[in-house]
């Protein structure tokens, strides 16, 4: 159908035309109608589906008990990871406590991932890929120009960090604000000199990460190539968000429970709930 | 190769005496030399950097590692900023390796690894928080830093933790600033874990032209 958009009328007839236009690419909404819901999570529980392109971004804010699925659907995301508390997002992910404080390098089912006031912001629930990457960080433009010819924001290999940039401008927040992050997806191994080893790419489709909020966050999502992988080609592809509310973590929750350490994590989170 | 401190250079341009669990902040220009000495030995000293120009654009720890496609920190590796320049490369070490995965103590963190009973204990972060403050810098201006001295192994199944120091008394670092910066460091006050041989002691800071 052809329009012409010489007036108003006519422009607004394109416009409108393009309603129902469905692409991989793109948010549901609403929520309720996920094409993803889990089993025995009611529609209305839902709280976001999108599928972030490669080389896209993404952010929202969700509730603390919040489950987050992403699913890596092509087998070769990197999805990039910030999170801040909602009510204070000076208070964010500190990526060396999680490692520290948990006397380990590499993140899998049962782990959690801790703010820098020593309080739980999410709980991994389950983990499919066990391959993800707390040591790289995100790519930035000078590295994507360098590989890619041009790592600009608005160009075709956009990087992590600029992506970052204007995602949580939109939250009111700047480049100070953008911390160490997570890469999921994209595994990381440290050898025995110290050396970074970067896991083969891509893997099986369809890999997918559960995360428990255990506090009111804004998740921001880059997914870009990861600063480690060796080919040329800007080589990323989408990855699926799926959200639902949940109930607050209960005090016998397994997870909770598993160390002394993430004990005490929840322990400071409830207290910050204490009011 | 074991050295102790020289010396000092005539081109001395700052020569600092850092008491243990102190603060200390530096302007150091393009150009110019840092040496940081471990005057007792086994002594973490947390470390930021800032470019002087425009605060948003800090070291990296990610980055510094991504880049040299190695955890650990030793002679001519090159500090990197979250926009992937160079700030400081490290001109010279008479210990093998620094670590920069294991990030500051904090009252916060401290109450996870070792219980509430130390929330009321010195920190690094409560040092940084300290130190950026003079400068207008605050929480958000936090990101993993660089621990010199300070001994962290990552073991094959990914267990890492920090451990006994490969220091020794009068063992030191040095840099050289690829870019007009601020240092931010924290002398680390940390008593609970062997990152100090369970003793905060002082460091030489030796700014240089």
């Amino acid at each position: 159908m052809s329009f012409s958009t010489a007036d108003p009328y006519g422009a607004r007839d394109h416009a409108r035309a393009m309603a129902g236009t469905h692409v991989l690419t793109m948010p549901t909404l609403p929520a309720s109608e996920a094409a993803d819901r889990p089993g025995g999570v009611p529609s209305e529980a839902m709280v976001w589906e999108e599928v972030i392109a490669g080389g896209g971004y993404a952010a929202k804010r969700i509730g603390r008990g919040a489950r987050l699925r992403l699913t890596d659907l092509e087998g070769d995301a990197c999805v990039s990871m910030l999170l801040f508390n909602a009510e204070q997002p000076t208070e964010r992910l500190n990526v060396a406590d999680t490692l520290k404080v948990q006397w380990n390098a590499y993140l899998g089912t049962g782990q959690l991932l801790l703010s820098d006031m020593g309080r739980v912001m999410m709980s991994i629930v389950e983990d499919e890929a066990g391959s993800h990457d707390a040591l790289c960080g995100a790519s930035n433009e000078r590295g994507n120009d360098a590989k890619y010819g041009s790592g600009a924001n608005y160009g075709e290999a956009p990087n992590a960090r600029d992506r970052f940039k204007i995602a949580v401008a939109k939250f009111g927040l700047g480049a100070k604000d953008i911390h160490p992050c997570i890469n999921w997806f994209k595994g990381v191994r440290v050898g025995p000199d110290g050396e970074t080893e970067l896991g083969r790419a891509p893997a099986p489709a369809s890999r997918s990460l559960t995360l428990r909020a255990e506090m009111d966050l804004i998740v921001v999502f880059a997914n870009c190539p990861h600063v480690l992988d060796a080919r040329s080609d800007y080589t990323v592809t989408p990855v699926r968000v799926t959200a639902w509310r949940g109930e607050v973590t209960p005090t016998d929750d397994p997870v909770r429970n598993a160390t002394p350490e993430g004990q005490r994590a929840f322990l400071n989170t409830e207290d910050y709930f204490c009011r | 190769m074991t050295q102790t401190l020289a010396t000092m250079p005539e081109s001395t341009v700052q020569d600092a005496f850092v008491p243990a669990r102190a603060p200390w902040t530096c302007t150091i220009s393009k150009g110019q030399k840092l040496r940081i000495v471990d005057l007792e030995g086994n002594q973490a000293v947390d470390f930021l950097v800032y470019s002087a120009a425009d605060d948003a654009e800090r070291y990296s720890a990610q980055d510094t590692i991504a880049a040299q496609g190695n955890i650990f920190l030793r002679e001519g590796s090159v500090l990197l900023s979250n926009e992937g320049h160079p700030m400081m490369t490290i001109t010279g070490s008479a210990v093998a390796y620094h670590d920069t995965i294991g990030g500051a103590c904090s009252c916060e963190s401290n109450t996870l690894r070792y219980g509430h009973h130390t929330k009321a204990q010195h920190s690094c972060v409560d040092n940084f928080l300290d130190g950026n403050a003079r400068y207008g810098r605050g929480k958000r201006d936090m990101v993993s830093n660089v621990n010199w001295f300070m001994n962290v192994p990552v073991e094959a199944d990914g267990a890492l933790g920090i451990v006994d120091g490969i220091s020794a008394p009068g063992l030191w670092v040095e840099l050289r600033a690829e870019m007009d910066v601020v240092v931010v460091v924290s002398n680390c006050p940390q008593i609970n874990n062997p990152c100090n041989g369970f003793n905060p002691t002082p460091v030489q800071m030796i700014v240089t032209e």
